[in-house]
């Protein structure tokens, strides 16, 4: 057996799984919330399909997409190995419980939360991730690039899609309200002099990321954007 | 707060032994004193259920005075009821008002089986002790003041970890029955005095690996066990133990 025993099967080390996928998220997101932003430069999405392309033919950026979906995967499954280990821990449950007198709610349902990005997550790989990798993208911009900004122009028309959108950005500002500053705390990141920063950084963040993803479809189905 | 004396109406949960169901059961008491303490109103009740020929109510209860950790009762949703800093034995009855129905259940954890009623088996928390809650050393007599220099943050950080007193409402009021925040307690009084150096990377280990044998949950940051700990042990503890882990993991040469 090898030195490091049960680093990652320990219920501790189940927790840095958590926290080091759910941080690993946290940086995609800003890569991901910055390039999709191009599209407020309103020039038909031609700074953004450059953006988009780079993404796609960059051989760094599409070996980091292989660690990204290990690392949503790692996220999702251990989240579903303590979930359920959490229920055996407690087989009959309280008939009062006064949680909201303790703790926020969202720390508490950070399983639905997740759940629900995760529904968003499928519809949104197929609204997007599917056709650029795979069914492939029908036209292309003024610059030669394949007009991914088209393909969101269009899928953004749908009132459904822009509804689900802005509620899973919802989910996903709570999400990362509790799962910011608890990421540092499980990996024993707790200290009195960034404490303070860790947390105002971790809200500003959730709420800065979640309004501005939630702004894009918003915009989009508004004719905001052109 | 009330002044007078009160009419009370509280479910308690029955429960005969471990194999079989139990139920919450109401029970009417008049006349309550708002100076009783909890465990107090609990004794009326006891004596007026014997002279009625019924079973008395098993409660845990020992020093009566917020410092032995045995009274474990989870009131309305709360353990220890709703006052902060407090245990059962020194919540008292001035905390309710005449009319007030009050549910009252026993910890609820696999790893804490309930024994009967209201009284539940906390020997898990001595097996986690026994796997490496103490240092191997023959004290002997106690040493001259300042013999070994502790810098007073650090001998007050490990003295308030050491005011855990092993009551189980961390556990009990965890949505996960997680038994972190008293397990990182008893570590970190340790991890953090020089006393505890020798064997503080082995300790972690074994503590941890216990807590996980016995059934406890894992931790999700709600920090409910700080904000109901009767002593106020802070979640920091949690992340030391946290680093600590992680430092005996990857770091330390030496394997358990």
């Amino acid at each position: 057996m090898s030195g490091f025993g049960n680093a990652f099967s320990s219920s501790i080390g189940k927790k840095f799984i958590m926290g080091i996928t759910g941080l690993f998220l946290v940086l995609f997101l800003i890569v991901h919330c910055f390039i999709n932003a191009l599209i407020f430069f309103n020039d038909g999405g031609l700074t953004f399909n450059i953006g988009a392309h780079f993404m796609a033919s960059n051989w760094i950026i599409r070996a980091g997409e292989i660690v990204l979906f290990v690392g949503l995967l790692a996220h999702i499954f251990q989240a579903l190995r303590l979930t359920l280990q959490n229920q055996k821990a407690r087989p009959v449950k309280y008939a009062v419980n006064a949680g909201e007198a303790n703790s926020k709610w969202y720390s508490r349902s950070m399983g639905l939360l997740g759940t629900l990005l995760l529904i968003f997550l499928i519809v949104h790989l197929s609204n997007f991730w599917v056709v650029s990798r795979f069914t492939g993208i029908p036209t292309v911009d003024a610059n030669g690039h394949e007009d991914l900004y088209a393909v969101m122009a269009l899928t953004f028309q749908n009132i459904w899609i822009v509804i689900l959108y802005t509620l899973a950005m919802i989910s996903l500002c709570y999400h990362l309200l509790h799962g910011f500053a608890s990421a540092f705390q499980t990996l024993g990141w707790n200290h009195s002099k960034y404490n303070g920063i860790i947390k105002s950084v971790g809200v500003w963040y959730s709420i800065l990321i979640s309004l501005l993803f939630a702004a894009m479809p918003i915009a989009v189905y508004a004719g905001l954007i052109h | 707060m009330s002044t007078g004396n009160m009419n009370l109406t509280l479910k308690v949960w029955r429960q005969k032994n471990n194999k079989t169901k139990g139920a919450l059961v109401d029970y009417k008491l008049a006349d309550i004193s708002p100076d009783m303490s909890f465990l107090e109103m609990f004794d009326v009740l006891n004596e007026q259920l014997i002279n009625k020929g019924d079973e008395p109510i098993v409660f845990d209860h020992d020093c009566r005075e917020g410092i032995c950790g045995m009274c474990s009762m989870f009131i309305n949703g709360r353990p220890h009821g709703p006052k902060d800093l407090v245990t059962t034995c020194q919540l008292h009855m001035r905390s309710f008002k005449d009319g007030d129905t009050i549910v009252v259940e026993p910890w609820r954890a696999a790893a804490f089986p309930v024994v009967k009623d209201l009284t539940v088996d906390r020997s898990a928390f001595d097996r986690v002790i026994a796997a490496g809650g103490f240092i191997s050393v023959n004290t002997g007599n106690a040493q001259d003041a300042n013999n070994l220099p502790i810098p007073k943050m650090q001998a007050d950080a490990a003295f308030e970890a050491a005011a855990c007193i092993g009551c189980g409402a961390c556990v009990a009021t965890c949505k996960n029955a997680s038994a972190m925040l008293f397990v990182s307690a008893k570590i970190s009084q340790l991890a953090l005095l020089p006393q505890g150096q020798p064997e503080r990377y082995r300790r972690v280990q074994s503590m941890v690996a216990q807590m996980d044998a016995e059934g406890f949950g894992n931790c999700t940051n709600t920090g409910a066990c700080e904000a109901e700990c009767p002593k106020g042990i802070s979640l920091e503890n949690i992340a030391r133990m946290n680093r600590d882990f992680a430092s005996a993991k990857f770091i330390s040469e030496e394997t358990i």
